[in-house]
């Protein structure tokens, strides 16, 4: 079965990211697709490279950017909600005259219809939020 | 392209929190796929349609005028819980006009919100096949 | 055709889980997730109105959630039957849609 899962808190503040990485996780073990994760609202934040947890504590981007690697995930950031919390890519960063960027690997920006899309294409949608 | 009926359900007052802007940006990029679209106002979410918000002391960009604009984009079911309204000490008299012109009756010009009850609100989310909350 | 809800929220800080309660079909279930599954306990002022709720819809709590706040599953009101994720994942997946409430 195909699960989209939508993400809609910021890390750490919520358990929100926790959540959905471990229900991503199980839902692949169990055999299940995942095509792809939204990050909405607050959730963008989840995407920047830029975040240093303290070293026993988990790295909610890190593990992201893990699961998306091992199972190529579709891991996108709202270009909306990403734009007014400051989460830029470096095409993002250019074109709106900004002197850096912090998208992490794994994650890309694009646009919400990506989030109806998603809702279209997958069996089943979960949002993990505050 | 399949479509599918498609719930977004609001539960959250605006302004304290972004959730209800940003629903509602979810809401007019949605409509761009032609699916089968009904909003849903619950709980806090029933203080989005009130009319009279004026945002000029708090700084904020007031959003309550675009819901008017949902029937150009052919969002015509905003379902409000009427329990939820009278919990709050509201009527429909305290919510603004939302309509829209119904191609298939000339142009009629209808309303887009319709109090329903709170088991009639279930019943609505129980007849969707994606679900959306904010 | 059902739907699985799942609740984040204790209901002792917001309204979600008796929203949620109200709005259920029989044959329903719903998760409690997070802050959620304080929700799932006994005693409280409002396990008798979620015990209710649990004859016609089925309850359930994500057990590492439980375990992290400290709350036994003895704890829980009867009924009541703790899941893992894995068991999180069938959830979803038994039921046709999934309502979160946030």
């Amino acid at each position: 079965m195909k699960f989209g899962v939508v993400v809609s808190e910021g890390p750490y503040t919520h358990q929100a990211a926790d959540s959905a990485y471990l229900f991503v996780k199980a839902a692949l073990e169990a055999g299940h697709e995942v095509p792809r994760v939204f990050f909405y609202h607050d959730g963008v934040n989840v995407a920047t490279r830029l975040s240093v947890p303290p070293q026993d504590e988990r790295n909610i981007q890190e593990n992201w950017t893990a699961l998306a690697k091992e199972h190529e995930l579709d891991l996108v950031v709202c270009i909306a909600a990403a734009q007014r919390r400051g989460m830029l890519d470096e095409n993002e960063a250019k074109r709106q005259g900004k002197d850096a960027d912090n998208i992490a690997d794994g994650f890309r920006i694009s646009g919400l219809g990506q989030l109806i899309e998603m809702g279209i294409q997958t069996d089943r949608l979960v949002t993990f939020g505050d | 392209m399949t479509t599918k009926k498609f719930l977004y359900v609001n539960r959250k007052a605006p302004y304290g929190t972004i959730y209800a802007l940003e629903s509602l940006e979810v809401v007019l990029i949605g409509a761009a796929f032609e699916q089968d679209v009904s909003v849903a106002f619950l709980d806090d979410g029933v203080f989005q349609l009130t009319k009279g918000q004026d945002t000029g002391g708090i700084g904020v960009k007031n959003f309550s005028p675009t819901f008017r604009a949902l029937g150009d984009y052919d969002v015509t079911k905003l379902y409000v819980e009427r329990e939820s309204l009278e919990e709050r000490g509201l009527t429909e008299a305290d919510l603004q006009e939302v309509t829209y012109e119904d191609e298939d009756d000339d142009w009629a010009e209808k309303p887009s919100i319709r109090i329903i009850s709170r088991a009639e609100m279930a019943d609505v989310m129980a007849d969707q096949d994606v679900v959306l909350s904010f | 055709m059902s739907t699985l809800h799942t609740v984040n929220k204790s209901p002792f800080a917001t309204q979600a889980l008796l929203s949620c309660l109200n709005h259920c079909k029989d044959g329903d279930a719903v998760l409690m997730i997070e802050d959620g599954v304080y929700g799932g306990m006994a005693g409280s002022g409002l396990s008798e109105i979620v015990a209710e709720k649990g004859k016609s819809v089925a309850l359930f709590v994500l057990s590492p959630d439980m375990t992290a706040r400290g709350i036994d599953a003895s704890r829980l009101i009867a009924g009541v039957e703790g899941t893992d994720y894995a068991g999180f994942v069938d959830l979803v997946a038994k039921h046709d849609r999934t309502q979160n409430w946030l």
